[in-house]
């Protein structure tokens, strides 16, 4: 199936019916495996036991910009390509994104006060995702703000757009400012610098949080598809309403 | 298991975690059941309204 097939939404419908009870099993899988490797992973030899914090930290961190990244990609995909579900895609990604987000700071925050001393501070790193939380919450705004989809989905992507610029700021924020954050420590050249008894229930967590996103994308997706035909259908039972009223009127 | 001199920051970020989890949850199947209702009670009517044009309020 190409993506031109998934353009058309009942096809889509039918997919996320039969793909959505595969993820939610292997979302509910993922979960107990990585729960239980980050039940069994040693304590780090600075941070003792607050390393566990890494292992939802971490995934909410790299989800939080990925999901932005597929935001943009999909905003692509309504103002060049047209695709009707682009925008869908968009919408849908906005909140699970901006959960994900404040997940990474509010669980960064709970690690750093004990390693840091101090649950906040101003550097770039936190700054740059608060940003890209805040980004988020605008484009949520706007999706509300704006009734007619198809304006609100040009107006949303082009936001989004802008907004991917702050992706590679965040990226690499702790190697351009000096900064509390620690620098990156899986994605790097020369290999993680993690120990594997560490690194393993990262990547499983990691695996698990990526599959929550999937099963919600895609049932968000479904939801929001039959709340334009509800939308279509009301204006369509209004309109007709209306026509009834006019012969009505032009009877009396 | 122990969790340290650091257990309450480890037990509230988990539990940050799992809310927030959950609400997603609670908000996307609430938001089917409620498309759903939604478009079977317009279909409902669209035998008696929106196909004849009579009012459907």
């Amino acid at each position: 199936m190409s993506l031109i097939d998934l353009a058309n939404p009942t096809r889509f419908l039918k997919l996320a019916a039969r793909l959505l009870p595969w993820f939610v099993a292997a979302t509910l899988v993922a979960f107990a495996c990585g729960l239980v490797l980050t039940m069994l992973a040693p304590d780090d030899y600075q941070q003792g036991a607050t390393v566990k914090i890494m292992f939802i930290h971490v995934p909410n961190a790299w989800l939080s910009m990925l999901v932005w990244a597929l935001m943009s990609v999909a905003a692509l995909g309504t103002l060049v390509w047209r695709h009707p579900l682009a925008d869908v895609a968009g919408k849908c990604a906005a909140p699970l994104g901006a959960a994900f987000t404040f997940l990474a700071l509010v669980t960064g925050s709970l690690w750093g006060r004990p390693m840091w001393g101090t649950y906040w501070v101003w550097d770039a790193r936190l700054t740059s995702v608060l940003v890209l939380f805040l980004m988020y919450l605008g484009v949520i705004a706007l999706w509300r703000t704006v009734e007619d989809p198809s304006r609100a989905a040009r107006a949303a992507a082009i936001l989004t757009l802008v907004g991917a610029i702050n992706l590679p700021i965040i990226k690499f924020s702790v190697d351009w400012w000096n900064t509390l954050h620690q620098p990156t420590s899986v994605f790097r050249v020369g290999g993680p610098s993690i120990d594997s008894s560490i690194l393993v229930p990262l990547l499983v967590m990691a695996i698990a949080f990526a599959l929550l996103f999937i099963t919600l994308h895609i049932a968000a997706m479904r939801n929001e598809i039959l709340r334009r035909r509800v939308r279509t259908l009301r204006l369509l039972a209004a309109q007709a309403a209306q026509v009834a009223d006019t012969r009505a009127g032009a009877r009396a | 298991m122990s969790l340290g001199p650091h257990a309450d920051f480890i037990v509230a970020a988990y539990a940050a975690a799992v809310g927030v989890v959950a609400l997603l949850v609670i908000w996307v199947i609430a938001d089917y059941r409620r498309q759903r209702r939604a478009l079977a009670d317009l279909e409902a009517r669209g035998g008696r309204g929106i196909a004849t044009g009579a009012p459907t309020t």
